[in-house]
Order: C-alpha cells, then sequence, then structure tokens
C-alpha cells in the first residue's frame, strides 16, 4: 500500500503559507483552547493587515495590540476570569480596526454557511439589533413559505483556519477531550486550509484509547497542516491536559495598564521562538510561573 | 438566624422570575441570578435545566464555585444555539445601559460606533436570545447610568425595536422582568415600557425614582418585595452560597 504522507509541520511553516490581508479564523471561545503558539507565529512574523474571525480572547487582544488586524468579525471579545481584553479594548477606542460585530450565533451561522458553500443561512437573529443596522452589510430574506421576513446571515469564507486541540495523528484526524469542541471543526470547514496545532500527535491507532469516537470532531479531509504544540494554548486552558494560567493571564493584563506595556511584555516573552516562551513562561522567575 | 439581607431579598426575586418556567434551560448571569436559579429548581420551580456555566447541565443543586456531583446532560455551546433558537430557554443577562421600552447594551458606549469612547464584551448572545426567548435582566446597582434614555447601541432588544423590526422579530420576543438592588421592575404596562412593580424592604419609589434616567411607570398595584422564607434563607446561606458571593455583588 503505498504510503500515505503526513502533514507535519511547525507554527512557521503554517505562517509561511498565510500572507497578508487574509481573512483568518481562529478557534476557541474566549480563553479557552486558543491556538496561541500559531497566534505567537503570527506576532513574529511580517503578517499584517488582516481580518480576523474569532469567539474572541486574548488571540484578538493580541494581535490587536500588535497592530496586525484591519478588520475584526467577532460576537465578543474576554478572558473569561477578566471580563474584557484591554488591548482590544484599546484598539477600537483608538479607532484602528474595521468592526464587524455580529450575534454569537449568527457567527456560528455565517461560519457555517460557508461551510455548507452557501451564499447565507436565515435566522431571526440579529433583527432589531444594531447587528442590522450601521456599517452592517446585512440583508432580510423573505420565506417563499410563509412570508416571514429572516435575516440571511452570510458565509463568512476564511482563507485560513487555526485551532487548538488536545490530539491528533499526522494525518490531520483531531480530537478534543474537554467539554466542548466549541466551532473548531466548522472553522476548518469554512476554510480554504485548515492548520490543527495540538497538544500531541499521536498514532492513528492511539487516537480512541480509552476515549469516545465522537471526540474525533475533526477529520483529516479539512486538515491541511498539524503542528506538534505542547502547551500550545498557554496562557488559555486546554482541559484536560491543563486549566488556564490566571497568574500569566494577569500578567497580560496588567501589562496593558503600563507605559511600554505591550513592548516589555512582547520583548519579555513574544520575539524569541516558541521554545523561547515556553522556557520564559515556565523559568522561576517568571510571575506567570504558577507554582501550585 | 438573622434577617433577610438585600442580597437575599434580590435571590428570591431572581428566583420567582422561574416560578412558572416549567421544563427550560435557565442561564442566569452573575453571582445573585445564580443562588437564584439554584434556588427556584431547589424549591418551587424543580423542572428547569441549568448548566455549570460550561457544557454540562447539573442534576441536584451544587453550591456556587464547585461543579455539579450529578450531570444530567450535556449541552456544548453548540447545542445551546439548538436551544435558545427552540425557544427552550430564559435568559437573565447584565446589562451596562438599559432605556425604557427594555434596549439592552453591552456592546460599546459612545456616538461613533467605529471609534467608541468605551468598548464593551460586544453583543454576545443578546440579538438572538431576545427575538427567541423569553429575556429579563439583573442590575447590581440601580442607577442613571445604566437605565438611560436610550441604549447607545441595542444588542438585546426591546419592544419598540422589535415593533419597528417587524412580525418576525416579535414573534418570541418577550422581556419578562428586570431585578434590581432596589426592586423589581417589568414591562407589562400598556405600551410596554418599564414599570416598577415592587421596591425591595427599606427602598421607597422616590429612591428608585431619583436614579433612573427616564419617567418610571409605577404599577397601581406596587408592593414590596418579598423577604425569602426560613427554608429558603437555610438554602441560600448553607447549601447554595456559603461563600456569600451574593453580599459582593449586593451590599447591605
Amino acid at each position: 500500500m503505498p504510503v500515505r504522507p503526513d502533514k507535519l509541520m511547525t507554527e512557521d511553516d503554517v505562517v509561511a503559507e498565510l500572507s497578508s490581508g487574509m481573512t483568518i479564523g481562529i478557534g476557541g471561545w474566549a480563553s479557552r483552547r486558543k491556538p496561541m503558539s500559531l497566534v505567537r507565529a503570527i506576532l513574529r512574523s511580517e503578517l499584517r493587515n488582516l481580518t480576523i474571525v474569532s469567539f474572541g480572547g486574548p488571540d484578538v487582544g493580541m494581535l490587536c495590540a500588535a497592530g496586525r488586524v484591519s478588520r475584526l468579525i467577532y460576537g465578543f471579545v474576554s478572558l473569561d476570569s477578566v471580563p474584557l481584553d484591554p488591548y482590544f479594548r484599546a484598539a477600537r477606542q483608538a479607532g484602528e480596526i474595521v468592526s464587524i460585530e455580529y450575534d454569537e450565533g449568527m457567527l456560528y451561522w455565517g461560519l457555517y454557511a460557508a461551510a455548507c458553500r452557501l451564499p447565507f443561512l436565515p435566522t431571526r437573529a440579529g433583527l432589531g439589533s444594531a447587528a442590522m443596522g450601521g456599517d452592517s452589510e446585512l440583508r432580510t430574506v423573505v420565506s417563499p413559505y410563509d412570508g416571514e421576513e429572516l435575516v440571511a446571515m452570510p458565509a463568512i469564507r476564511l482563507d485560513a483556519a487555526l485551532v487548538h486541540l488536545n490530539r491528533a495523528d499526522p494525518y490531520g484526524n483531531a480530537q478534543y477531550l474537554g467539554p466542548d469542541i466549541y466551532f473548531d471543526d466548522v472553522f476548518c470547514m469554512a476554510a480554504e486550509r485548515a492548520y490543527v496545532s495540538c497538544e500531541r500527535v499521536v498514532s492513528t491507532e492511539d487516537l480512541l484509547n480509552g476515549a469516545h469516537p465522537a471526540t474525533l470532531r475533526i477529520n483529516r479531509m479539512s486538515v491541511h497542516g498539524v503542528v506538534p504544540a505542547p502547551n500550545g494554548a498557554h496562557f488559555t486552558s486546554c482541559v484536560p491536559d491543563y486549566d488556564r494560567d490566571e497568574r500569566a493571564q494577569s500578567e497580560y493584563v496588567r501589562s496593558a495598564s503600563e507605559p511600554d506595556g505591550w513592548a516589555e511584555f512582547s520583548a519579555r516573552y513574544l520575539e524569541g521562538a516558541e521554545a523561547g516562551y515556553q522556557a520564559a513562561v515556565s523559568a522561576p522567575s517568571s510571575l506567570a510561573h504558577d507554582q501550585v | 438566624m438573622n434577617g433577610p439581607t438585600r442580597a437575599e431579598v434580590c435571590v428570591v426575586a431572581c428566583a420567582d422570575t422561574w416560578r412558572a418556567a416549567g421544563e427550560i434551560l435557565v442561564s442566569p448571569f452573575g453571582a445573585i441570578p445564580t443562588v437564584g436559579a439554584r434556588l427556584a429548581r431547589a424549591t418551587f420551580a424543580p423542572r428547569v435545566l441549568l448548566t455549570d456555566g460550561e457544557a454540562l447541565v447539573g442534576g441536584g443543586v451544587w453550591p456556587l464555585g464547585e461543579s455539579p456531583s450529578v450531570v444530567e446532560g450535556w449541552m456544548p455551546y453548540r447545542s445551546i444555539f439548538d436551544v435558545l433558537w427552540s425557544g427552550k430557554r430564559h435568559i437573565m443577562m447584565i446589562p451596562s445601559q438599559l432605556d425604557r421600552y427594555g434596549n439592552m447594551n453591552i456592546s460599546c458606549i459612545g456616538e461613533d460606533y467605529q471609534r467608541p469612547k468605551v468598548q464593551l464584551i460586544g453583543l454576545r448572545g443578546a440579538p438572538g436570545n431576545t427575538v427567541n426567548h423569553p429575556t429579563s435582566y439583573w442590575v447590581p446597582r440601580h442607577s442613571a447610568r445604566v437605565f438611560v434614555q436610550r441604549v447607545d447601541r441595542v444588542s438585546g432588544v426591546g419592544y419598540d425595536s422589535a415593533a419597528a423590526a417587524g412580525p418576525s422579530a416579535q414573534r418570541f420576543h418577550e422581556l419578562r422582568r428586570v431585578v434590581t438592588d432596589l426592586g423589581v421592575l417589568d414591562f407589562a404596562s400598556s405600551d410596554h415600557t418599564l414599570r416598577l412593580v415592587s421596591v425591595h424592604p427599606g427602598v421607597s419609589v422616590d429612591d428608585v425614582r431619583a436614579v433612573t434616567g427616564f419617567p418610571l411607570q409605577i404599577a397601581d398595584d406596587l408592593t414590596e418585595s418579598r423577604q425569602p422564607t426560613d427554608d429558603e434563607l437555610q438554602l441560600i446561606r448553607e447549601v447554595i452560597d456559603p461563600g456569600g458571593a451574593r453580599q459582593r455583588e449586593v451590599g447591605s
């Protein structure tokens, strides 16, 4: 039998396949299971002028802080235990990004429409709200069956999707072991190219290893690259592998209230390669190091 | 047992919001609504479903900050949208701004949406929630900064906005109650504008008017908010919120 090629890549390999101006979807939810090692690789790159689509957390905040975002498509941006992301707020309040804010169900529906290759999907969500007004280009559609007028939520097509899962095999079959897949599978299906980083690459035979088959929510048909990334979601949570590193998240939040805070945070944690980041956050001298 | 605190009056006011809820998902935001929802489930509304705040549907009654010891279901975000679009849900959200028609804002403050004065969390699920199933609100600190003449950005849909958007927006739209640290309000007036229906013990109607940024309707049968029973107090203090999170949300 011919050998099936694996899809193993590094974070920098993924970034080399992206280009400025792209629309990039980022999986996870708020400060949970975010593909942060891929975000950090973007921060080390020259990518600019990105349209980011996210159920937003520190992925959005950091990319805003570094000036990489020109448009943001989102339903919220939150750090969970800290309700608001300071860098996202600062970017919005300075008028630095074009904001396209949807109801979070509309965001799901737009990604799902793209996944299904449909131009739109109908929904009641959005009617009567600011999601329909202002700069929004949303239209309504009239049901041919009963005349009900509904929002025609447009497809949100992605050039690339970045997601972080607990396990994957080298071919792109990916597994979540926590309570929720969020919308990672939909992000992958809505994208031209999807990249899965994971805590651990295992052989296909070892994927189930006691887990239920329903944990294999992403299959290799929609995955272009697999990135081994232990602790890759840090400081967001990646249960059951690890919880959110609250101290590291607090340090990120605090940096925003200091002069040159982002420059210092970047210099300390983000300018080296991923191995440097992992060493910095686990160093005993680091404020971020959770000793408990 | 010591007499009830203001926070505990707020807890039962929230709980009473779900008294006739039946077998639906109740989604409370904030400590006091969460205590109220678990109290309702432990007493007069045993059929409601409650999540752990993430993806598990908890059985029985469990303390704030802990995980439910019994899991009766799995409800990841994907399923939450299934449930909310099906209508079998009643949410209580915390508005940053709320106007007399029940328009609610958690998105941003300021005139220029592309350069807001203050960016908040975002629309979240408010647009979809309000046109799909009953919605209530919890205001931990009743003030004219929250109760404004007109919200800067409609996140949750009020009665006037639903009417302007047409029959599809109105079809399942229903704002039930607004519980605050001073009293309880609803939208049962003839023009669906906010109406004060009860004031908490020690609060006057004028106290409420003074911190509301628009003329408030007052119910003809305005009452004093009810006090928790001894059984309810025991459940609140010993079972559901032994750590006292409710007191940190609303002081005495």
